[in-house]
């Protein structure tokens, strides 16, 4: 598979067929692995890259899974090809920008990817839209233990698999979900959850990991911990965590039709207006004014059907997707004309909000 | 246990100012670290510059990590024979240099684990391929200590047995693992 196929085909969080979860947008396992007796990839001279890279690289495109997958050298890959990947979550930012000896094997449905020479050896993910925690764990751990028939993991009985950085050490497990959590970001209790979630032990970070914007009101919820449980105690104990998010945010919703549903009806609208006339929208804006209309979608006053378009408009907003439909790159405020416009046309013929059909936030 | 936690959220139109320089801040960083509450809020170059928006994802841990390792309690000197990473090394990166660090550095390594995890000793999936490895590589550990033993005790036949025995051990184990 090459990568333009790759671009050209829908990812799992753009296939219409897969989107019906109303909070939990996405849910994605990584694990990270190293080859015993190699130096992991920040300490590795070229030489020693390029062999784990040749070693995992064949082991990994040979799993079944991985059959007929892009099979990639980071350093083949455009600037715009890594923007893209990155927006589709398939590869980290700190992949994107790694020197030689780095690559990525995509799964032709794109549910699957293992980085190569990241900050480990190999980081496996697997991603599945909405509230997957099990079968994204059971499709991780038999990927896993085909893998390790191949390759000799570096691991220790009484630590674990020895990960690069200690944080990740023992199950070198990281499961997350991605959370859309619109009334609890417009009631203000977002810096409450947080804290509340952090004192679980999870760690809550934007739509593009640490650092990046917590816009469109999408948050990703991933365990802090690797050691001293197992990775079904961790997932159980995420999943818990989980539940009770999604039933704050249904909460938050209801007492917000409850407090002042005209003023909830407003934002949305006003979203919706815009969405349909603006001519200047950058990508927080083109985020914020989709989650009003994801929120809409949830509350009745647009029909379920069309929460797959927004889905897929949260990617297409990103500035990657966006210059790559555009087939060129573009400063900034061109790329505002061009997303409010692909925008204007999506929402030309998107349906009318019907209040009257609210449901109270329940569905 | 130190209990840390981090947040960070970039929200549209904030008019924070950068705590370094006079730019806008657009990264709010909370930490929670011992029960004391640290807010820093940055700007996009200042905080790339302070690794806050290191894309590793943990780079945040990697920080407190760092701070974790107070110089008057390690151990100077620690070196990894495997690899030649140092202990400085260990403290600029936040990262070990091979997997066999995690032995040269055991000493500063298991205080800093009681602080980041929920505990010391691994208690998930044990992969059989690398099982076996080790029991193999312990079981050869032993063999060549019985081996200089006997010689030291002038036991030939017991040498020429376990030196037998070694070489079938190692000739069993370059065989393919089994799939």
């Amino acid at each position: 598979m090459t990568i333009a196929s790759l671009i050209a085909t829908p990812s799992e969080l753009t296939d219409a067929a897969s989107s019906k979860t109303a909070i939990v947008l996405m849910t994605r396992i990584r694990l990270a692995r190293n080859l015993a007796g190699q130096p992991f990839p920040g300490w590795a001279k070229p030489a020693q890259r390029a062999k784990v890279a040749e070693i995992c690289s064949a082991a990994v495109a040979a799993a079944s899974p991985l059959k007929r997958s892009l099979n990639v050298a980071v350093d083949q890959l455009g600037e715009l090809e890594k923007q893209i990947l990155v927006e589709r979550h398939l590869i980290s930012r700190e992949l994107s920008g790694s020197k030689q000896g780095s690559g990525v094997i995509i799964s032709k449905d794109q549910t699957v990817s293992v980085m190569v020479n990241e900050e480990d050896h190999l980081r496996i993910q697997v991603l599945r839209a909405g509230f997957q925690l099990k079968k994204t764990w059971s499709v991780i751990n038999e990927l896993d233990t085909s893998l390790e028939a191949g390759l000799d993991f570096a691991f220790s009985p009484s630590l674990g698999y020895l990960t690069a950085c200690p944080t990740n050490l023992g199950t070198g497990m990281r499961a997350s979900a991605m959370m859309h959590l619109p009334a609890l970001v417009i009631s203000s209790q977002m810096e409450k959850v947080v804290r509340a979630v952090n004192q679980l032990g999870m760690v809550v970070r934007g739509l593009f990991g640490e650092g990046s914007d917590a816009s469109g009101s999408i948050f990703q919820i991933s365990n802090q911990t690797t050691l001293g449980e197992s990775e079904e105690a961790i997932l159980k104990r995420l999943a818990s965590v989980l539940q009770s998010i999604i039933e704050h945010e249904l909460n938050a919703r209801e007492k917000l039709l409850e407090a002042d549903a005209g003023k909830l009806f407003d934002k949305i609208g006003r979203a919706y207006g815009i969405l349909q006339n603006g001519h200047l929208l950058n990508s927080g804006e083109a985020m914020n004014l989709l989650s009003l209309i994801r929120l809409g979608i949830d509350l009745g006053a647009f029909p379920c059907a069309n929460r797959s378009t927004i889905d897929r408009l949260f990617i297409e907003a990103q500035p990657g997707h966006l210059q790559h439909a555009q087939k060129g790159e573009f400063d900034p405020a061109q790329r505002d004309l061009l997303r409010a416009s692909h925008l204007r046309s999506e929402f030309a013929s998107f349906v009318h909000p019907d209040f009257s059909l609210t449901n109270n936030g329940k569905n | 246990m130190a209990c840390y936690v981090q947040v960070i959220l970039r929200l549209m139109a904030n008019p924070l100012k950068c705590d370094l320089c006079e730019k806008p801040a657009t990264v709010h960083l909370t930490q929670i670290v011992n029960n004391k509450v640290h807010k820093v809020d940055l700007c996009e170059a200042c905080a790339q510059a302070k690794g806050v928006t290191d894309p590793s994802g943990f780079s945040l841990s990697d920080l407190l990590l760092k701070a974790s390792l107070n110089p008057e309690t390690t151990i100077s000197g620690a070196v990894c024979e495997s690899c030649g990473f140092t202990q400085s090394d260990f403290k600029k990166h936040g990262r070990f240099g091979c997997p066999m660090c995690y032995d040269a550095f055991k000493g500063i390594l298991e205080p800093m684990l009681e602080g980041m995890h929920k505990g010391t000793t691994h208690t998930g999936k044990v992969p059989q391929t690398a099982l076996a490895r080790i029991s193999l590589y312990e079981r050869l550990t032993k063999l060549e200590l019985d081996l200089t033993d006997a010689i030291k005790t002038e036991r030939y036949e017991d040498a020429a047995r376990t030196r037998d025995e070694i070489s079938q051990v190692k000739q069993a184990s370059h065989q393919p693992p089994p799939r």
